[in-house]
């Protein structure tokens, strides 16, 4: 064995192979005696707001304003819809958000160091079969142009930059999250037969052409035998094909609860497998696992989009009930900017809310709306501001940084994409998708915790993994999102309920991305063009589609 | 009881043993001549066991109690001899003195524990049995130290927390007699104090070793440390050995003042003289000013800018008298402006803001590409972003680490270059602390070389640098990725290539 110089002096080879004193868990008993209070605030959907959804005595409209289109929710969805409505001309619009600010949980927030985001932070590189999105894409000046070949060229400021993850395990950090230390061989053989398998799948075309496992989801092929696997569970999947090593469940575990807030017990087949053999985008300057994001995340793209929509963008104002009246939508609204109930007429109305929202908001057609079928995961975020940068030892600090152990998510770094060497002080925003429960226990334990309780729950996983930030947390911020994203389980994707969802009642469009079964930008915005293009043709006007 | 004794006997040898390793290893790994270092402090720790067994006649009564107390202390002085030794490298005057006075009384502590051990047990056996067992114990005890120390204990533990652990050893031995033979020794209660508040001062020391050596620049640093400074952004360290006075950042040679002519000579003048008549100087990096040195060897300069992360660095070389007579206070010119911020930052805020105006030459002297943090000056992005300020005659030149050592490294930069749009011509020079190092010339039209250079340099003129353009069949150019932000590739080429080259 050779040694270099530094393990000759610190013998690092295997600090922790003496097992005696670990000066983590020594520190973090130290730490406990003194338990410390954060400067901070919570976040979150406005719940209060929100549950006066539940009482039916609305107070009477006071007054009645007019509108071509009225969409109702500011997220990806709406903001894509309403994009959509006034490229075609359509400017007599009014998007309706209940909270301050749009976007939905691709919302952002900003502090004297940084802007971070909270909830969605990246976009993959777009699959040819994301046309729409593409097209916003080209409009923000994220894809600058071609080359010869036809591939799109990122603006290389906004690719994700290296390097971008890494994992603790061990007491070190690796590099990439895939478990790589202490790994048998047949761990090894299983992860080369998975990955390569997800490969092949990343290109393959079922017998009608269409990839088989596509973004958006509707664009995926047809085919019965792939489409079956959507009534598997990821995890009856993976003992079905032989995949019984430990770290690679683990690590498709992690990848479920990355992306659905989901278990893979309790994860789709079809969906577990799309979240590896969907993402082929190419680019000139790029690779294909490559990501755009920005400091404040998808709150970036959401501060672009509602930009052009100026005053036509109403926040703090909640859709009580909307009815579809002879030839036109009618929607009740409660505007808490001046605590006045409105009336709003329109021709046509997009509902770009989650579907327990939209049945709610119909109450007539609560059976048609067949809320139950669609189930939610309920995630806590925080952000949290430090005065020093993370070390550790091994794998420098990374854009996600995961800790193998933890039951959080880990963190994403806000300071990754800034171009300096060396940011003296970052915002770490850290996701704990609460998926040890059913989303409804999780969702009341997660509600009922004070802001206190989460701080003390995200600083001990953090100083758990980074005893050397003790003392360096400047303030945790934290937002409980109840219903953060639509759960993939078996049989949902290709089940008969989210088919349904997406036709419209006349004159009224849904659109989300629970319509698309995973929470995707990309599921987002199509279905917000989509909803925005069957109005279109309602309203008679002449548009070329951009799906 | 005696078995117990017996086993004492071997931990103890093997205890004693290892010191004598700890010591032999460090003074050949600080000083250097290992054989005269290993024959020294073996003969040096030998010669005062010596003194030890002699001066064990002297202690008459209460044998327990001063074993105890000599298994305390060796356990206190041998256990924390390797921290003490590299912690007190560069602060003291003679290093010689107190490694050798270090060696001797751990040797006397030890030379006292056999003696005592054969007085201590010499009721209980028959003296030929006594003899042969306390013996041969000890014997076993080295054979198993000295396969452990190479095998086991350097690699996992390092030679400070095998020290710690040795030295807990001896007070555990000291524990265990105390708890066995309480009440056959006087002041029991004060010496299990003792014990005990010197075990957790080893135990301490183990935990915290990490933190000790970073205390310890000896670990790192050949010379003597005349200064050393941590900024929010480096760890600044100079060190002097026999008029060679050398810069170090984040332990990583910057230059030698032996040899650094070679060196900055070859990064100014083949760009500063090829350009027809140089006024608007961009320096990246180099705030030790010695590049700046150079550049001011020529009239038409009249503006240089200088952009430098670290305050601290130009501050040090501006003012500490030392280094202002290796730079010829090059960084009090008039000409010159010192911006302390982010190249990357600086850069694309100039160019977004003001336009960011147009310089003739652009220098870049920035540490090597070894993490992903540096690495951005060295992508694409930041190549394409300079070639704004860049004009038809500009001249852009990289220190682009070395294309022996790191082939594939040093024409990445090259291909990163190219890709960005420039034009390039690659060059090396010998510069002895280095090795052989590597340039890279990035232009707008190709790259002439100068028919003349300044005259008083001390390496280039006009035949020693048209030898720099040829590359050897062992460095020439080979195909590479290009640096991007987000795939450094050169970041893994500098760190497979390097890591090979520093193992040895």
């Amino acid at each position: 064995m050779k040694i270099t110089r530094g393990q000759f002096i610190k013998g690092g080879l295997a600090a922790s192979a003496t097992g005696l004193f670990s000066l983590g868990s020594l520190r973090s008993r130290l730490n406990a005696a003194e338990p410390p209070t954060y400067p901070g605030k919570m976040i979150g959907a406005s719940h209060q707001l929100g549950h006066l959804l539940r009482q039916s005595n609305l107070s009477r409209a006071s007054d009645e304003l007019r509108a071509r289109v009225v969409v109702v929710g500011g997220g990806i969805a709406g903001l894509g819809a309403a994009r959509r409505l006034m490229r075609a001309g359509i400017e007599d619009i009014l998007v309706l958000d209940l909270e301050e600010e749009p976007g939905g949980n691709a919302r952002s927030g900003v502090n004297e160091t940084s802007a971070y985001p909270w909830g969605a932070h990246y976009v993959p590189l777009l699959t040819e079969e994301a046309r729409a999105v593409r097209r916003l894409f080209e409009d923000l000046g994220i894809i600058t142009g071609k080359d010869a070949r036809g591939l799109p060229i990122y603006d290389e400021y906004m690719l994700g930059f290296e390097p971008k993850e890494r994992l603790f395990r061990f007491g070190r950090w690796q590099e990439g999250l895939v478990p790589a230390i202490g790994t048998t061989p047949e761990d090894e053989a299983q992860y080369r037969r998975f990955f390569s398998l997800m490969n092949e799948l990343k290109t393959q075309c079922g017998s009608d052409g269409r990839r088989l496992f596509a973004i958006p989801v509707d664009e995926s092929s047809t085919d019965p035998h792939w489409r079956a696997l959507d009534m598997l569970s990821m995890e009856q999947w993976m003992g079905r094909e032989g995949f019984t090593s430990d770290l690679l469940r683990w690590y498709v575990n992690y990848a479920c609860r990355d992306d659905y807030g989901t278990v893979f017990s309790e994860t789709s087949a079809w969906a577990g497998i799309h979240y590896f053999a969907s993402r082929n985008g190419q680019a000139a300057n790029a690779e294909s696992d490559d990501v755009v994001t920005w400091p404040q995340g998808n709150g970036w793209l959401v501060a672009r989009m509602a930009e052009p929509l100026g005053p036509r963008l109403r926040t703090r104002c909640l859709a009580m009930r909307v009815a579809v009246a002879d030839g036109g939508v009618i929607v009740d609204v409660w505007d808490a900017n001046e605590s006045v109930a409105r009336m709003i007429r329109a021709e046509a109305a997009i509902l770009a809310t989650p579907r327990f929202i939209s049945a709610r908001l119909l109450p007539n057609a609560i059976e048609r709306m067949d809320p139950s079928s669609f189930s939610y995961a309920p995630w806590a975020v925080a952000n949290i501001t430090l005065d020093a940068m993370p070390e550790g030892k091994g794998a420098p600090l990374s854009w996600d940084n995961v800790a193998f152990d933890s039951p959080t998510l880990g963190y994403v770094v806000a300071t990754s994409q800034e171009l300096g060497m060396k940011p003296l002080s970052t915002v770490l925003t850290a996701y704990w998708p609460l998926s040890h429960k059913t989303p409804s226990e999780a969702r009341q334990d997660a509600l009922g915790r004070s802001l206190d309780e989460w701080q003390r729950i995200f600083a001990d996983d953090l100083l758990n993994i980074h005893p050397e930030l003790s003392g360096h947390i400047r303030s945790i911020d934290v937002c409980v999102w109840g219903h953060a994203m639509i759960r993939p389980v078996p049989g949902f994707i290709w089940g008969e309920a989210r088919q349904r969802a997406r036709e419209p009642l006349g004159r009224l469009a849904f659109a989300h991305s629970d319509l698309g079964g995973i929470s995707l930008f990309e599921e987002a915005y199509t279905h917000g063009v989509r909803a925005a293009e069957h109005v279109l043709t309602q309203l008679s006007v002449n548009y070329d589609s951009e799906l | 009881m005696a078995p117990l004794l017996l086993v004492s006997v071997f931990v103890i040898a093997t205890c004693g043993l290892i010191y004598e390793l700890i010591a032999g290893t460090l003074a050949s790994y600080l000083l250097g001549d290992s054989v005269t270092q290993f024959s020294t402090i073996i003969g040096c720790y030998l010669f005062a066991m010596g003194i030890g067994s002699w001066l064990s006649r002297y202690v008459n009564k209460n044998l327990l109690g001063v074993f105890v107390e000599v298994e305390i202390l060796i356990g206190l002085i041998g256990g924390s001899s390797a921290a003490l030794l590299f912690v007190l490298f560069e602060h003291i005057y003679s290093f010689h003195f107190l490694l050798y006075f270090v060696v001797t009384v751990i040797g006397v502590l030890v030379g006292l524990e056999i003696p005592l051990l054969l007085r201590i047990l010499e009721s209980r056996f028959e003296f030929k049995d006594l003899v042969s067992k306390v013996f041969s114990l000890d014997y076993v005890g080295a054979l198993f130290a000295s396969v452990l120390f190479p095998l086991v204990l350097i690699p996992y533990l390092g030679l400070v927390r095998t020290s710690f652990s040795f030295g807990m050893g001896n007070v555990l031995v000291a524990f265990w007699m105390l708890l066995m033979m309480r009440e056959r020794i006087p002041g029991y209660r004060w010496h299990l104090g003792t014990a005990a508040i010197v075990l957790a001062l080893l135990s301490a020391g183990f935990v915290y070793s990490e933190r000790i050596m970073s205390f310890a620049e000896a670990s790192t640093y050949p010379g003597k440390v005349i200064l050393s400074e941590s900024t929010p952004y480096q760890r600044i360290v100079i060190t002097e050995q026999s008029g060679d006075v050398r810069l170090f950042l984040n332990a990583n040679l910057q230059f030698s003042s032996v040899d650094e002519y070679r060196y900055h000579e070859a990064l100014v003048h083949p760009a500063l003289s090829a350009h027809p008549s140089p006024r608007n100087v961009l320096i990246i990096g180099g705030g030790d000013g010695l590049a700046l040195r150079e550049v001011l060897k020529y009239p038409s300069v009249a503006k240089v800018t200088m952009v430098d992360l670290d305050p601290e660095m130009t501050r040090l070389f501006s003012t500490n008298a030392l280094l202002t007579a290796l730079n010829g206070q090059s960084l009090l010119s008039k000409k010159l402006t010192i911006i302390n911020k982010d190249a990357f930052t600086w850069l694309k805020e100039q160019r977004d803001n003001a336009g960011g105006g147009i310089y003739d030459i652009i220098l870049i002297d920035v540490p090597d590409p070894s993490n992903f943090s540096i690495g951005k000056l060295y992508t694409v992005t930041f190549y394409k972003l300079l070639r704004s300020v860049t004009d038809e005659d500009s001249i852009v030149v990289v220190q682009s680490t070395s294309p022996l050592v790191a082939r594939k490294s040093f024409w990445c930069v090259t291909n990163t270059l190219k890709a960005a749009g420039f034009e390039t011509a690659a060059y090396h020079a010998f510069v002895p602390s280095f090795g052989e190092w590597g340039f890279t010339i990035a232009t707008n039209k190709p790259y002439a070389s100068p028919k003349s250079y300044p005259s008083g340099l001390k390496y280039l003129n006009v035949e020693t640098a048209d030898d720099m353009f040829h590359f050897a069949p062992d460095m020439a150019w080979v195909e590479t990725k290009i640096q991007r932000l987000d795939d450094q590739a050169l970041i893994h080429y500098f760190d497979e290539e390097w890591s090979k080259y520093l193992i040895y």
